[in-house]
């Protein structure tokens, strides 16, 4: 019972007044930062954070309305995802995959309900999981070297293949293209940097947003205005809106499956929310009898990795908090506020300090609700965005994308680079070459390069290191299911030719 | 729909204004990282510190310029702002670190003028609670038996100021075989540390800040600490010195200034640096964030820092950082 009186305590702290308004108008906030492309929660949170220190906010508030902004713009990130084909942030880019088409087809309300309710889910059962489990959960962390990373990455590159049903070749080149630009930057071995051309712009790496708002905002105005408007993804049917609940109801096991593997993936200080909407996206795939719907607008594509990345950003905050280890952008954010609010993250914080982990818990569960709230009911005002005609929506979501990326480093450079992407993309597009793999690419080659490199340098590159443990060697066996089976697999399902004399 | 429009421009405005940011003509303090970190920090507590002693007249506005590991900020203040009276700049080990490595494409450290140095963070050496090698010499005398047999971490990457520590110690009781030292960089120190408990890595190197969560629970032991003395608050943490190693390496915080300022604007800046040191607000804010004092100002720090680069870049050639 000690769990419900440290909860009451918690509550004790968020239930003042101040609290709440906090919570609610970082709720609303991260919302509106996650659903505009170029903001995601990192760099939102980043840009509130002097806003904490000028409204000399105590450790608690602070946390407290950061946390808000985190969650809502979790939530935020789909709502672009949905209704424009652009991913608010990057752990929404799957939803882009079902969401989009099902808003193609006049159900822009349906996934955008079922959406806000797999987060809710998602958010919910994740930070009851951080409540219960997070000393216990942080040990994890410590199971997890080079070698076990390396084999979570492989196991997320092989399904990769699977993810385009159409033509994959083209997704495996994208991937690669990923690849290669992942590797631009300082290389973490070597302390090198490599294909930075002299540039110091370039050292730090390509940022996601640069890449995300490029290849999805910027070359969907190219093609707006070759086409006048004709080709554009941008005008969606609109119905009455209702709320779905035969597909609540048949993706409920959907959700709960996303949800664990999302966690996980968020527990884990090496993988992330990202990761964890890839990974729960792709087994609600492989799962399913209907695969080849997947990718056409099939709700549970829309749950899984809603689901998935809520619940990753619930899960990151356990390493953060009882490691001081940041799962994600975001969170290496948060923890750096945390310390300059002087408070030490570590595996004692939840005994030294309660009234701040136990407030944040009470919070969080308010902020879900808070958000189920804005996201359901409320979500008409979402849609109504749709009506404003394409050629001033277009202009006026790349123009808060071009503020939002030059928030990033106060510099016109990533502004040029975000252009060259949307050429990019523009070329993409017409070759047909689909740009998601190419952002997951990105997103999760460089930790899979440095996985790999730490790993040769620990065994003086000798190479069976990598299956040595029993964790890698599952992941290293899934992997290669997930990479094989489908070939064989795909033989014995397709549903023979039919006779026909 | 003349309201929808509206609405469109309404969270434009907002944006405009939270990136535009500054337009007021005040002292401005440049971090060349995002909000929340050590740079950052640094403007945010010696410039708030500087207006409430009254060392500066107006608030010291705080600008973000993150990118190319300080590099970027550097270059904007070398280019773009060489004569600019009213501002400071925030530095610390790593500027130097990259600075000696020619890592800020060509620029030097004599193309800024550095203020001052008013605490640091000290480096340390730490193993597992269960690891075998029970003080710092056991440890670097296994590196010196087989170097393959002791991986570091540490939160930098391969040539950061985390690496170099290890090879600094390693000098110091003749070991120069650099390059046979194994070192992962991983993602900063609390990462750093994770992997040692787990015991993927023998030993983490890092700062002392990025250790004290882990303290209280007896799943680490701290082998030595980089300082001249043992540390106020961590008296049971022994020197590297004590044990024979004669090593001093801290992640010093600080600031710089621009080169073309005239010796007066200089002299202000150093006079409000080094009344900041010695101001009860600044022992607070250092003992809040696990600093030790290290107040070094003018021409005294500027010697430290030519022996500290001269000594970087020596062994970054050596474990061919820089060629």
């Amino acid at each position: 019972m000690e769990l419900l009186a440290n909860l009451s305590q918690g509550f004790a702290v968020a239930l003042t007044w101040s609290t709440l308004i906090l919570a609610i108008s970082g709720c609303f906030a991260g919302t509106i930062i996650g659903s505009l492309p170029g903001l995601g929660p990192s760099n939102g949170v980043a840009i509130l954070i002097p806003l904490a220190f000028s409204l000399s906010l105590d450790a608690t508030e602070a946390l407290v309305l950061m946390t808000s902004v985190y969650y809502g713009a979790m939530y935020g990130g789909r709502i672009s995802s949905i209704l424009l084909n652009i991913p608010g942030d990057e752990p929404a880019l799957m939803t882009t995959l079902d969401g989009y088409p099902m808003a193609r087809q006049g159900r822009a309300g349906d996934a955008l309900v079922l959406s806000g309710v797999a987060s809710f889910v998602g958010a919910l059962l994740a930070t009851i999981g951080l409540m219960i489990l997070a000393p216990i959960l942080a040990r994890i962390a410590y199971l997890f070297g080079p070698a076990e990373y390396f084999a979570l990455y492989m196991l997320a590159f092989c399904t990769l293949g699977g993810l385009s049903s159409r033509n994959q070749i083209k997704a495996g080149l994208a991937a690669i293209i990923g690849l290669a630009i992942a590797m631009i930057g300082l290389d973490n071995t070597t302390g090198l940097p490599r294909l930075t051309f002299g540039s110091l712009h370039l050292m730090d790496g390509v940022d996601f947003l640069v890449a995300i708002v490029g290849l999805f905002a910027v070359a969907e105005i190219f093609i707006y205005m070759e086409s006048h408007g004709r080709e554009s993804a941008i005008g969606v049917k609109l119905e009455r809106i209702t709320i779905p609940f035969r597909e609540i109801g048949n993706s409920a096991v959907t959700m709960l499956r996303s949800t664990l593997i999302g966690f996980i993936a968020g527990v884990l200080p090496g993988a992330g929310a990202s990761l964890g909407s890839f990974l729960a996206y792709m087994a609600e795939k492989s799962l399913s009898r209907d695969k080849e719907t997947f990718g056409t607008g099939n709700p549970r594509g829309v749950a899984a990795p809603e689901a998935g990345n809520n619940a990753a950003a619930g899960g990151a905050l356990v390493p953060m908090l009882t490691l001081g280890v940041p799962g994600s952008g975001t969170t290496a954010v948060l923890l750096a506020l945390l310390v300059t609010l002087n408070i030490t993250p570590g595996p004692l914080l939840f005994e030294e300090r309660p009234e701040v982990v136990w407030g944040l818990v009470a919070s969080l569960l308010i902020a879900n609700f808070v958000l189920l709230i804005m996201n359901v009911p409320l979500v008409k005002l979402f849609v109504r965005i749709l009506s404003v005609p394409p050629w001033i929506l277009l202009p006026g979501i790349t123009m808060v994308a071009f503020g939002g990326i030059y928030s990033l480093s106060g510099s016109s450079y990533d502004l040029v680079l975000m252009l060259l992407f949307g050429l990019f993309g523009y070329l993409c597009r017409k070759l047909d070459v689909p740009t998601v793999p190419i952002i997951l690419g990105i997103l999760l080659g460089n930790h899979m390069e440095d996985s790999l490199r730490r790993a040769m340098v620990i065994s003086d590159g000798d190479w069976t290191y990598l299956f040595t443990s029993p964790i890698s060697i599952v992941l290293w066996l899934a992997a290669i299911g997930g990479f094989v089976a489908p070939m064989f697999l795909r033989n014995l399902l397709r549903t023979p030719p039919r006779v026909e004399d | 729909m003349k309201s929808r429009t509206k609405r469109l421009f309404s969270t434009l405005t907002v944006l405009a204004g939270i990136s535009a940011g500054g337009a007021v003509m005040a002292a401005e303090c440049i971090a060349p990282a995002n909000p929340g970190g050590g740079w950052d920090f640094t403007c945010r507590t010696i410039g708030k510190i500087m207006y409430d002693i009254g060392a500066v007249s107006d608030p010291i506005q705080v600008t973000n310029m993150a990118g190319g590991g300080g590099g970027l900020a550097y270059s904007h203040v070398v280019n773009e702002r060489n004569d600019d009276p009213e501002l400071i700049v925030a530095a610390s080990s790593a500027t130097a670190t990259r600075l000696a490595q020619n890592a800020y494409a060509g620029m030097t450290a004599d193309q800024v003028s550095f203020l001052g140095a008013i605490g640091a963070d000290p480096g340390v050496l730490v193993v597992a609670a269960g690891s075998p090698y029970q003080s710092l010499n056991d440890l670097l005398d296994a590196v010196k038996a087989d170097p393959s047999s002791v991986t570091f971490a540490g939160g930098s990457a391969a040539g950061g100021f985390d690496h170099l520590k290890v090879l600094m110690a390693l000098n110091e009781v003749g070991y120069n075989d650099v390059t046979k030292v194994k070192y992962i960089g991983v993602d900063g120190g609390a990462d750093a540390l994770t992997q040692t408990i787990g015991g993927f890595t023998q030993a983490m190197t890092g700062d002392i800040s990025e250790v004290v969560g882990f303290l209280p629970t007896g799943d680490v032991r701290v082998l030595a600490v980089f300082t001249d003395e043992r540390i106020p608050g961590f008296e049971s943490i022994p020197t590297a010195r004590e044990q024979g190693v004669d090593l001093v390496a801290v992640n010093w915080r600080g600031l710089y200034v621009p080169k073309g300022i005239s010796s007066e604007a200089y002299d202000r800046w150093s006079t409000a640096l080094a009344e900041v040191a010695a101001s009860p607000e600044w022992a607070a804010a250092m003992q809040a964030n696990g600093l030790a004092p290290f107040t070094r100002v003018g021409d005294d720090f500027q010697d430290y820092l030519a022996e500290v680069i001269a000594d970087i870049e020596t062994l970054s050639r050596e474990i061919g950082v820089i060629q």
